[in-house]
């Protein structure tokens, strides 16, 4: 029995907090940063990126590729457009393709040189994703660029690798590459394969995913 | 999102935390995905998930729209299952957290049997996941690495504050207040069992796992003494 009064701490007491009205560009900073609002900045629907949790049925990453999410401001640290910016210069001059169906490739101006527009630089959101695909012989360059470019940064990033298993199930491709670098893999998200095409007719934008 | 891959911890760190998720693909399995969906979720019910969820109305414990002085005494502390999957009415992420292996084992197992079409994800340590795999007889189609975070650092707070803030990866749960919920566990304000409900009701999701985050919240009271 609790005698002395906390008052609940999830929820406000005197309901002092509301949402504003935001407009651009700092619109872009919910979009970025609270999960229930839809990406109205962008027009790509919920926030997400796809990475392999569909690759099932979407063949988003294929045999002999891999895919890197490159996520600035993660955990709880946030980021500015402009240091986003910063690693996108970087990552194109490596040649890379940005994802396309992904929040920030949308507000590049010029994605093939990784350029976003020039209003938002000075917004900050809570995290935001790079998505890129590139053949999985160029894994341990885009492990290195990305760990130069974060060091000239003032904020954290949590960098994902997603790639095919084998016919047996086994991955024995890039965990050697990443652990040669010097990476010791824990966690994983795994597409145990249970996924197929059950649809009667492809739709127009087929590997959309219909999720947040 | 990545929102269940980058929580930080060891892989031993790991061994109460399973989260597993459906999901469709827009043009290819999306068809009749929402009964699907919300099967997935029932699915789970016989196996005591600690959390449920969909991505578009959240958790098993959700925020309240309104409270009276006397919550702090009488609140419902209960996951309501129920709400969730009949609230999901939407093509969406369907979230089911497991605090033990041979639970999401045998979940995956009936998913399996089930047949659903969907996407089917496991979120936890390699090796778990790649048991859960073995045991349902699942063949691994792709694998999503975290390699942890990297950058200023020093800007990221404590072990215990990570581990609970990271669990809900669309940062709802503040370093700040998981720091709060530690420091209040410590000076026996709240139990760890109380504070792990609080942190469950800012995740937007329902993949925060509370049985993870009352154990990270025990040891960090008990490594006090």
């Amino acid at each position: 029995m609790r005698v002395r009064f906390d008052p609940e701490p999830d929820v406000c007491p005197t309901a002092a907090f509301a949402p504003e009205e935001l407009t651009w560009p700092r619109v872009v900073r919910r979009a970025f940063s609270d999960p229930r609002v839809p990406h109205e900045s962008t027009g790509v629907e919920g926030r997400g990126t796809e990475e392999v949790k569909t690759n099932d049925v979407s063949d988003r990453v294929n045999v002999g590729e891999v895919g890197f999410t490159v996520e600035l401001g993660r955990p709880g640290v946030g980021v500015w457009f402009r240091e986003i910016q910063e690693m996108a210069w970087e990552l194109a001059r490596a040649g890379v393709v940005f994802e396309k169906r992904n929040p920030i490739t949308s507000l590049m101006s010029d994605p093939r040189n990784g350029t976003i527009r020039e209003d938002i630089m000075n917004e900050k959101v809570l995290s935001a994703i790079i998505e890129i695909k590139v053949p999985v012989e160029r894994t341990e360059e885009i492990v290195r660029l990305v760990h130069a470019v974060e060091k000239r940064l003032d904020t954290v990033v949590s960098l994902g690798v997603a790639t095919r298993c084998d016919a047996d199930g086994e991955e024995r491709t890039v965990a050697p590459i990443l652990e040669r670098l010097g990476y010791k893999l824990e966690r994983a998200k795994t597409n145990t394969g249970l996924g197929r095409i059950t649809n009667t007719a492809n739709a127009a934008h087929p590997g959309e995913v219909a999720a947040r | 999102m990545t929102n269940t891959l980058h929580r930080y911890g060891d892989a031993d760190s790991f061994r109460d935390d399973y989260v597993v998720f459906a999901m469709c693909c827009r043009g290819r399995n999306d068809e009749g995905a929402v009964p699907k969906l919300r099967r997935f979720l029932e699915m789970a019910l016989p196996f005591n998930p600690v959390n449920l969820g969909d991505a578009r109305h959240g958790g098993a414990l959700r925020a309240s729209k309104s409270m009276n002085p006397a919550s702090h005494w009488k609140r419902d502390v209960q996951p309501d299952f129920r709400t969730v999957i009949e609230g999901l009415n939407t093509l969406t992420t369907a979230a089911a957290v497991f605090d033990n292996r041979v639970a999401a084992e045998d979940f995956l197992k009936t998913v399996k049997a089930a047949d659903l079409g969907l996407s089917v994800n496991i979120s936890t340590s390699i090796d778990g996941a790649d048991q859960c795999c073995h045991e349902a007889d699942a063949c691994r189609h792709s694998v999503g690495y975290s390699l942890g975070f990297e950058g200023r650092t020093a800007h990221l707070p404590n072990e215990d504050v990570l581990k609970l803030s990271t669990m809900c990866g669309h940062g709802m749960v503040s370093a700040s207040f998981a720091k709060k919920m530690v420091d209040w566990v410590k000076e026996g304000r709240r139990t760890p069992a109380e504070a792990a409900t609080y942190m469950t009701r800012f995740c937007s999701c329902g993949v925060f796992n509370p049985s993870r985050a009352k154990r990270i919240l025990e040891e960090a009271r008990t490594r006090q003494k």
